[in-house]
């Protein structure tokens, strides 16, 4: 287990090194994406539309934030991340077209999902379900948001971080996932308790 | 009893606070020993993660996750204490506690996805009324994410597989959910009754503190012995593997049909938010734990 800072924009060298296990903290500008806003993006894609936001060297969180308005300034309130099994479905394709190289969430990503971080050069890193305030404890600013019709939880937030973590790198760049590793031996021990129980 | 509708609203307004913000005791305390308990170094990360951020919410008065769930109410007491007014009161509460607490609005009508952003809509608060013979009111907001919900399932299972099919179907519930419902997790199981009830006393026995047990001894025991079962899986914290996948389990029973064994597994993730209030016949409120 290593620790790393890294800094956005990330580069591919970055993540490459990166194993599972290791934790990382981010600090720079990161950006929310849910169910919805993948749809979006992948729609753009379709349309030959430019992005409002730059994905390049970018880093993805998995979260549905609770905001609050205070004067004309969003604040985060509490922002731990979502599962991230919903993504599956739109994930390669965000990895195929933008170089993003980190995203975040928790419960994890498919085989397909691996196989992309693997072939694109990105990791996928976890962070504590349900700790919302503590991450919430290192966004410093809300630096604008996109897509807000899709409402707050859906919408695209950039955010600025320092320090954000730790996080777990749970699926790395050569393909290895922390999930099915557990997966394989959470199997094996079923087995064995329901031979147990007769 | 007579409640004014000024004090049901106030109390409901401030059990969602409680609930969304402070972690009752006893899930920090299973938290806690879990954490002491645990040998796996990224295990450890996610428990030491949960604690600190069980303080952090409650220090800077924050909800301890961003979702803050849908309502329910449970309301104990002898008669029910004028519903009409209280289904509005707490309805009223519940908006209101949505701007100020604030919580999530995430109650959305299920074939539009409308949200109409006050966390009230049809039939939610989930407002349930428990007969008790107690001369107080007793009542608890209960207020559940979508992660762990989502991983909920109902068995009907052979009546002939008996116990070990009870113990099966729990069994490869938790180990489908893995790692989705953020664990270490609370199971509230509901064994018999018609399918409605089956899932009533699944939530019912989440209600119940952990490491409270079934007065049936059979029953206790099972609970017991699921348990630890469950904790054999590996799963683990948050799923990435680790000693503690369950912080208890918990069975209501119902009689059920000769022909059926319903069971009905509502898993809860670690952030068990719940408040609970007494209001006396004199009016005075105290909130419990």
């Amino acid at each position: 287990m290593v620790e790393y800072k890294l800094k956005t924009p990330i580069k591919e060298e970055d993540v490459r090194k990166l194993r599972v296990g290791d934790v990382i903290y981010i600090t720079g500008l990161i950006y929310t994406a849910r169910d919805q806003a993948h749809r979006r993006i992948l729609e753009y894609v379709e349309k030959g539309q430019k992005l409002p936001v730059d994905l390049n060297g970018s880093v993805i969180f998995h979260v549905g934030p609770l905001m609050r308005k205070e004067d004309d300034n969003w604040i985060v309130v509490s922002a731990g991340p979502t599962t991230s099994t919903r993504m599956n479905l739109t994930t390669p394709k965000l990895l195929e077209n933008f170089k993003v190289r980190i995203i975040i969430g928790k419960g994890g990503m498919s085989r397909e999902v691996a196989e992309a971080l693997k072939r694109f050069g990105a990791v996928y890193c976890h962070f504590t379900g349900g700790a919302g305030v503590l991450a919430a404890k290192n966004i410093r600013k809300v630096e604008g948001v996109e897509w807000l019709d899709l409402g707050m939880p859906e919408a695209l937030w950039k955010l600025q971080v320092e320090d954000f973590g730790p996080l777990t790198v749970t699926i790395d760049s050569n393909g290895n996932s922390l999930y099915e590793e557990v997966g394989k031996k959470v199997k094996e021990n079923l087995e064995k308790i329901l031979q147990q129980i007769g | 009893m007579r409640i004014s509708q000024k004090i049901l609203e106030e109390v409901g307004v401030e059990l969602l606070r409680r609930a969304a913000i402070i972690l009752p005791k006893d899930v920090r305390e299973a938290l806690k020993s879990a954490y002491e308990n645990e040998i796996s170094a990224t295990a450890k990360i996610e428990l030491k993660n949960m604690l600190d951020n069980i303080e952090s919410a409650e220090k800077l008065s924050k909800p301890i996750c961003q979702d803050t769930g849908i309502v329910s109410f449970y309301i104990k007491a002898k008669e029910i204490p004028n519903f009409d007014e209280l289904e509005e009161a707490l309805r009223k509460a519940t908006a209101e506690a949505t701007k100020k607490v604030p919580l999530r609005p995430n109650a959305v009508h299920p074939i539009t996805r409308k949200n109409p952003g006050t966390n009230v809509g049809e039939h939610i608060p989930n407002i349930n009324w428990l007969p008790a013979n107690i001369d107080h009111v007793e009542i608890t907001a209960f207020i559940k994410g979508a992660g762990s919900e989502n991983m909920s399932a109902l068995g009907m299972v052979t009546p002939g597989l008996g116990v070990k099919g009870i113990k099966k179907f729990v069994l490869d519930t938790v180990v489908k959910a893995g790692a989705q419902p953020c664990p270490p997790i609370i199971v509230g199981v509901g064994v018999g009754g018609t399918v409605d009830l089956t899932f009533k006393l699944a939530k019912l026995a989440l209600l119940r503190p952990i490491g409270s047990r079934n007065p049936e001894k059979e029953v206790a025991d099972l609970e017991e012995e699921l348990f630890k079962l469950i904790n054999q899986t590996g799963i683990g914290a948050m799923g990435l593997g680790g000693k503690t996948t369950c912080l208890d389990v918990k069975i209501e029973y119902a009689h059920c049909h000769t022909a059926s064994l319903p069971v009905g597994v509502n898993i809860q993730c670690w952030a068990d938010r719940k408040a609970t209030a007494k209001i006396s016949p004199d009016g005075s409120v105290e909130y419990l734990g």
